[in-house]
């Protein structure tokens, strides 16, 4: 019987990363829970175990059911049936074991009915859940957005939908339409006041991953006659109430059995969330960003599943007289895949500890002032976080695809068969680097941290970092990364030209996260000898990459850019 | 209605994956090599029993095991799953029971809980197949008894309607209660462990394993009695020396051989069709095909 937990010690070396001590302090507030809940923490270890436990859970589930469910649910996949989606019937039962185990709202306050776990653990279920099924990671993964409504809604409302939620019913986010992906300050669904203040929603949605669920958050345009982004709002709308309906379900080329619903408003009853005009500003920001970090957890899930079809295969599969994973052509991949695997991985749990800690900050803050040492505390953990969440979604789902990829080749012929699980890891890769945000968009909301030098002093502030003396070569190759990506950048910005800096973005928060992810592992390594192999040989891969940027820009002067347009 | 339940479970080294060193020289097993788990068919019944209990609140589902003090580990494991209590039943004086022993000395442990409508159990535990203690229970309790059972499909307080899988269909029967039901492995898989729960039970310990815990802990279990899990002795359930354990068990094993297949059964046929065909008929005439 495989643990999809027990069976990766990577994940208990990330769970346990010191800043967990400060997280869990501030989480349970001191762990006065413990009087009023019998499942409540009573200390730091206590919490830890729970975590460690409930993860055990998580992994049983993944390692046998959910992963055996895997290809019958993508073979099947789900069906409208008078207006509503009905799942295969894998994903009904992986749903139901879910809901059993309580994986559901594992983050929600336990007066609320939920775990009240902070966000690493979390994440570290959803990369469990993905490495078993990565569509079915989205159905479950959507229970984030009770997070936007516990944040922005009134307490009434959290009152109402939040213990739904930890109970099971699903969520989703209903944000594109026809008109309006990338561009969101397009969304026309219109909403209207009625005079009891509930509003009735009219419209179509479309692309709307699990749009049949029972609690959706919805963007609408509450302003009439607005045409960008002011004139948006947040709704909640109820399935029980009625009024939506699955016009068809797309067909696609992966994550199968996760539906991905034409959805068709009419009249709907809803109720706003927040305050109006927010919608887009301030709530489908941070709906984004913690969404972006699921299917950072979700592509890490991938390449550790596509690493480990791929080493089997390797160690399996005879040529020449001998297993493949002897010719260097080959173990030289899976070395490569192991790294990227560990180095998005460590990315993903360093920006969900930065995520922990201001968001913890920011919960606290409705109950208590924050001392102005908490407030900047709180601000800087904000600002890395903001950081870190592009990259990690953006790197980390390149990475994701990459490995699906190599997987297959490892595979050879029989990996374009449909008899192994690394084809359907290969389309199911294929999204994690769209949605949510493709990884141009991800450029986009990382670029700044280039140019204003966040990515810059978080990398001065890792070098000071202690280490471990044999790694000390992997040191002095970062340093001189960092200053090659120092002079690459001032030489972008030196043009003062916004159509270079737009050109070079990719290359230049390519680079700073390949510095980034590659202190991570020299952290990691210091702390555990498991990782030395991924961080020499991702640092002697990132060292490439970052030269091959550099010379790119070197070598590129703002005439150039003619050349390459359309 | 609620009704009051007692689940039997055992302790078991897990023979489903046996590698090379299950086995000692000796012929007995290793326990050392194969992991103690909850006896599969255990947790089908420890479902039956809770989808009873999700049906009826109220209910209560206490998990009745024998043993050493570390059988506490299944209880708790039920305790996840949504088991209110346990009792671990264990005593050197009952060690070395055969099945006659032990369903003596489980039975006076389910006379000493009194008040319980039903009592279910696995149909048999993986280290001994011999499927025989819950009637033999059942017997010396003087109550009826459904084996193979696959389905509880009705409860109410006179009695229970239980589907059996049979060899050749199913036979769907009603019992008066309290009675004994065991249930067979093709019945509905239980329930995960759920995280809240676990949370909950994860330091509940049996009296011995309290007495090694630190004085916090033991504090805990002081104020929280629900994590306490008693254990049992021979003398607390009224069990007569003679029918416990050793003395009581009038299986004696003789010798165990460590049988190894050396001889491989197999027979090369041409690769044509006539010589395929043959074999194939062969093979349905004898049964191993069709």
């Amino acid at each position: 019987m495989a643990n999809f937990y027990t069976d990766n010690p990577e994940l208990k070396h990330h769970l346990n990363h010191p800043l967990m001590q400060k997280i869990v302090a501030l989480k349970e507030r001191d762990f006065s829970d413990a009087e009023k809940y019998d499942y409540a923490p009573l200390n730091f270890d206590d919490a830890m175990d729970s975590y460690d436990k409930v993860l055990e859970i998580v992994g049983e589930i993944c390692g046998t059911t959910i992963a055996d469910n895997a290809e019958g649910v993508d073979h099947e996949g789900p069906r409208v049936v008078d207006g509503h989606v009905e799942y295969a019937e894998g994903t009904k039962a992986n749903l139901d074991l879910c809901r059993k185990a309580g994986l559901m709202g594992m983050s929600m306050p336990r007066r609320l009915g939920g775990l009240n776990f902070p966000i690493t653990p979390y994440i570290m279920a959803a990369d469990i859940v993905s490495r078993a099924d990565t569509g079915f990671e989205n159905l479950w993964g959507l229970q984030d957005c009770a997070e936007t409504i516990y944040e922005f809604a009134s307490d009434e409302q959290k009152e109402r939908f939040i213990p739904r939620v930890c109970k099971g019913e699903t969520m989703s986010m209903d944000l594109t339409e026809p008109d309006a992906g990338s561009d969101l300050q397009s969304v026309m669904l219109k909403a209207t006041e009625q005079p009891d203040g509930t509003w009735r929603l009219n419209g179509v949605k479309r692309f709307i991953t699990n749009g049949d669920s029972d609690i959706h958050l919805v963007l609408a345009r509450s302003e009439d006659g607005t045409r960008d982004g002011r004139g948006l709002s947040m709704f909640i709308y109820d399935k029980r109430d009625g009024g939506v309906t699955v016009r068809r379900i797309e067909n696609k080329m992966g994550i199968k059995g996760s539906p991905t619903c034409e959805l068709v408003y009419k009249n709907a009853k809803a109720e706003l969330c927040g305050s109006r005009r927010m919608g887009l500003i301030k709530y489908v920001m941070a709906l984004m960003n913690g969404a972006r970090l699921g299917i950072a957890a979700q592509s890490v899930g991938v390449s550790e599943r596509a690493y480990r079809e791929a080493l089997a295969y390797a160690k399996d599969r005879k040529q020449f007289g001998k297993a493949i994973i002897e010719f260097p052509a080959v173990y030289e991949m899976l070395a490569v895949m192991k790294a990227k695997l560990d180095a998005s991985r460590a990315l993903l749990y360093e920006t969900s500890r930065f995520v922990d800690v201001y968001k913890i900050y920011e919960d606290i803050a409705k109950e208590r002032s924050l001392t102005p040492e908490e407030r900047k505390e709180m601000k800087a953990y904000s600002k890395l976080a903001d950081a870190c969440t592009p990259l990690v979604k953006g790197m980390g789902s390149e990475y994701c695809n990459q490995n699906a990829y190599d997987c297959i080749q490892i595979h050879g012929g029989s990996g374009f068969m449909k008899d192994y699980a690394c084809e359907r890891l290969y389309r199911d890769a294929r999204i994690t680097s769209i949605y949510e945000g493709t990884t141009q968009l991800q450029v986009v909301a990382a670029i700044r941290h280039v140019t204003t030098g966040t990515y810059l002093s978080m990398i001065r502030n890792y070098e000071l970092q202690p280490f471990a003396e044999e790694l000390s070569a992997v040191h002095a190759q970062l340093m001189d990364m960092t200053s090659t990506y120092e002079a690459a950048v001032n030489k972008v910005l030196e043009a003062k030209d916004q159509t270079v800096t737009d050109f070079m973005a990719r290359r230049m928060v390519e680079m700073a996260g390949n510095i980034i992810m590659g202190y991570l592992l020299l952290q990691d390594a210091s702390r555990n000898g498991e990782f030395k192999k991924s961080a020499e040989v991702y640092c002697k891969l990132a060292q490439a990459e970052v030269a091959k940027h550099a010379d790119f820009i070197a070598n590129f002067s703002v005439a150039d850019v003619e050349a390459y347009k359309a | 209605m609620s009704y009051n339940i007692i689940v039997l479970a055992k302790q078991v080294p897990d023979t489903r994956n046996v590698g090379k060193d299950a086995m000692k020289e000796d012929g007995t097993i290793n326990r050392a090599a194969l992991p103690a788990i909850f006896n599969p068919e255990d947790l089908n019944a420890l479902e039956q029993a809770l989808r009873i209990k999700d049906a009826n609140p109220g209910t209560t589902v206490t998990i009745l095991t024998m043993g050493l003090p570390r059988a506490a580990e299944v209880i708790r494991e039920a305790m996840y799953r949504g088991a209110d209590a346990g009792i671990v039943l264990t005593d050197r004086v009952l060690g070395g029971a055969d099945t006659l022993a032990t369903s003596y000395s489980l039975a006076r442990a389910v006379n000493k809980f009194g008040n319980y409508d039903l009592i279910l159990g696995g149909r048999q535990a993986i280290d001994g197949d011999t499927a025989q203690v819950g009637p033999q229970i059942a017997e010396k309790l003087g109550l009826p008894q459904v084996t193979y059972a696959e389905e509880i499909l009705d409860i109410n307080p006179k009695n229970i309607t239980v589907k059996r899988r049979l060899e050749n269909g199913v036979e769907t029967l009603r019992a008066p209660l309290p009675c004994v039901v065991t249930v067979n492995g093709s019945a509905a898989e239980c329930r995960p462990r759920n995280a809240m729960r676990l949370q909950k039970y994860k330091y509940a310990a049996s009296t011995s394993e309290k007495a090694k815990l630190s004085e916090e802990r033991q504090a805990l279990l002081d104020k929280r009695d629900y994590l306490n899990i008693p254990e049992w002795s021979a003398a607390y359930v009224e069990a007569d020396p003679e029918q416990i354990g050793l003395p009581g068990s009038p299986t004696k094993v003789k010798a165990i051989e460590n049988v190894v297949f050396t001889a491989k059964e197999s027979r090369c046929v041409e690769n044509n069709d006539e010589q395929l065909e043959e074999l194939i008929k062969e093979l349905i005439a004898n049964h191993t095909i069709g």
